[in-house]
């Protein structure tokens, strides 16, 4: 049996090890690698290694879009928040067998390729679409209004296809929440408002930095929504970085954008790692004393 | 206790979930200052009836009336009524003297108080050097003083004590027991406490009721319920106790009878009318049985029986009789290591009675049976 397990864990590790390297630390070294190297026309990349395309990136042009892409990605976390929140709790407040149908059904959608569904909403949101035809219909406007192409349009899109990564660790985190810290909170005096602000916010914390990170992240790469729903308006630096790849064919610079963009969420996950420790240690596990 | 005030009164209480009734038609008056236990059972309804009183439950039927207030429509948060939880309910993202201050926030009590309030509280249960610690950093007992803390330090009129030891260990929790006694004496509050333990509920109430199936068996005080139970289930659920079966000969005076009980005739004492022919049971405390040697002068004074078990049990020894009939009993006796007829071995024959008067007669009922 022992010489069983320890194989299966041999087995299981060096898999997994072998994924990762394969997909994961391998094709990273190359975007690094490569961000390093020359455009070539003929070649694509060519030596010698030289960090211009990093200079390049911090042109003001790009730090515009940087900064752009920033504010959509945070507007879309917010909104997914705001909106996930009382989703996350409507859900847990159900009986535990509808919580697991609620959450079925919010991930149904998810069969559907995500591009698909970006076309949906382009459908939706046209001159021509289903909600300027109603309102015009009811005569409540007279022209058109313009839904799409516009920022909104964007960090709609972004929060429709994102809002799962929120809601599903606010639930877990909501669901973890004791129910009887609400009584006892009751009990001491603390309505409603103070017992979310106290109680339910304070506890649900590392669900909802963890759910932000998962929103805002993603969301910053997502160029197919910005490019089917923002016109050439609203980039994203996923926009950035395809067009250096499929377009321009300039690989050092899309790689060094890319490179870029992880340092930029290795950094947050880092922060939410100390966040988190903080909270641990708070909560404290280290006893010396009892 | 000088003329008692009545301070809680709960009237008419009914509560039905889903098809089973768990509470029918309480009627309760609770005094000020003293310690009140609800005793039972799980599921005889006395958790239901102390989250009626701090709000987290609504009745079906009835009202509460907390100094002559009907606080039945008020919410928890603002019913003067604290409680100490089974689980403490803890926050635990805040540190000990948060815990505390938390209700004194709610009740916004001026900041420069609450310091004081804290510490007040943190020293009555003697905490106050951990006031920096998380829950998660005390032990369970140092746990149960913090919620005790957090609960009083809003000197509420009434403090409910939810099943709040049953999470010690043995030793810790009679320690508590003795605590929890001497800090309602010090702070002069009414105690409702929920217990299932018997044992908690005699060694610190001033009454206890006791309940089964949503309705009261009995109230009284710990002696009156464990000297002279009411019925059948109030003395197999407070403490041990033997049961004989016997048959009423005839009536010598006012509470007075000639009972027969295992073949032989006993004058008995019983607290209700019994005509002659009336089948009763004849219950009997270990620690009232007395075992002595058969004496053949004598025998139609005891019940003779042979020694099955004995087992020490350090203050008392224990012995396990069965009689000719086949009925055992439990008897209990004081250790006394100078007498030397104390020493009865298994399978010896033995003479069982008891001290008279020390008895519990009660009427045999359909329901005894179920």
């Amino acid at each position: 049996m022992k010489v069983n397990s320890g194989y299966f864990r041999f087995f299981a590790i060096g898999l997994a090890s072998v994924w990762l390297a394969l997909f994961v630390f391998f094709p990273n070294l190359l975007v690094v690698i490569t961000s390093l190297l020359t455009r070539d026309p003929s070649a694509t990349v060519s030596l010698p290694f030289n960090l211009n395309s990093y200079w390049r990136t911090l042109d003001v042009l790009y730090l515009d879009v940087l900064w752009n892409s920033i504010k959509m990605a945070a507007l879309a976390t917010i909104s997914c928040l705001l909106i996930g929140f009382p989703f996350a709790m409507a859900i847990v407040s159900l009986p535990k067998r509808w919580q697991t149908i609620a959450l079925f059904f919010m991930i149904v959608p998810f069969w559907t390729n995500s591009l698909v569904r970006t076309y949906a909403i382009q459908f939706i949101l046209g001159n021509q679409g289903i909600i300027n035809k109603s309102l015009l219909a009811l005569g409540l406007i007279d022209t058109p209004l313009q839904l799409l192409y516009t920022p909104f349009a964007v960090i709609l899109g972004l929060c429709y296809i994102l809002i799962p990564f929120m809601v599903l660790p606010l639930y877990s985190a909501l669901e973890k929440l004791d129910p009887r810290l609400h009584f006892a909170a009751r009990d001491l005096g603390a309505s409603a408002f103070h017992r979310f602000i106290k109680i339910t916010l304070p506890l649900t914390s590392p669900g909802i930095v963890a759910g932000c990170l998962m929103v805002l992240l993603p969301a910053m790469g997502m160029f197919y929504i910005s490019d089917l729903l923002g016109g050439a308006k609203n980039l994203l630096l996923g926009n950035v970085i395809k067009t250096q790849f499929l377009n321009t064919r300039d690989w050092p610079f899309g790689s060094a954008f890319s490179v870029m963009l992880m340092m930029l969420l290795g950094v947050m996950l880092w922060l939410y790692y100390r966040a988190s420790r903080f909270t641990n240690k708070q909560g404290g596990i280290h006893d010396s004393n009892f | 206790m000088t003329s008692p005030r009545p301070l809680l009164s709960l009237q008419g209480l009914s509560k039905t979930f889903g098809s089973s009734r768990v509470l029918n038609q309480f009627d309760m008056t609770i005094y000020d200052g003293e310690f009140f236990t609800l005793l039972g059972p799980s599921g005889c309804g006395k958790t239901t009836i102390l989250n009626m009183i701090a709000g987290l439950e609504t009745s079906d039927t009835g009202s509460i009336l907390l100094d002559g207030q009907d606080i039945t429509g008020i919410p928890a948060e603002q019913r003067p009524v604290n409680t100490v939880f089974q689980s403490y309910a803890l926050f635990p993202h805040m540190t000990v003297f948060d815990n505390v201050a938390f209700g004194l926030r709610m009740a916004k009590v001026a900041k420069a108080e609450i310091p004081a309030r804290v510490r007040e509280a943190l020293e009555m249960v003697k905490l106050n050097h951990l006031a920096d610690r998380k829950p998660a950093q005390l032990s369970g007992g140092q746990q149960q003083r913090v919620a005790i803390a957090r609960a009083v330090v809003n000197r509420p009129k009434l403090l409910l004590l939810d099943e709040s030891l049953s999470a010690l260990d043995y030793k810790l929790r009679q320690q508590m027991q003795i605590e929890l006694k001497r800090l309602q004496r010090q702070l002069g509050i009414t105690f409702i406490y929920v217990t299932h333990d018997q044992e908690e509920a005699l060694s610190m109430s001033d009454r206890v009721v006791v309940m089964n199936n949503g309705r009261v068996q009995q109230l009284g005080s710990p002696r009156e319920i464990y000297e002279n139970p009411a019925n059948l289930f109030v003395a197999r659920f407070i403490g041990e106790i033997n049961q004989l079966r016997g048959e009423v000969v005839s009536v010598e005076s006012d509470h007075t009878y000639e009972v027969k009980v295992e073949g032989l005739q006993w004058q008995l004492q019983a607290n209700h009318n019994f005509t002659p022919g009336t089948k009763v049971h004849v219950l009997l405390r270990p620690e009232d049985l007395r075992i002595t040697y058969i004496d053949e002068d004598h025998k139609d004074q005891f019940l003779t029986g042979t020694v099955v078990e004995r087992s020490y049990k350090g203050s008392t020894l224990d012995s396990l009789i069965r009689l000719e009939s086949g009925i055992e009993l439990t008897t209990s006796e004081f250790f006394n290591e100078d007498d030397p007829s104390f020493d009865y071995r298994p399978n010896q024959k033995v003479a069982v009675n008891w001290v008279p008067g020390w008895e519990v007669v009660l009427p045999v009922l359909q329901e005894d049976d179920q």
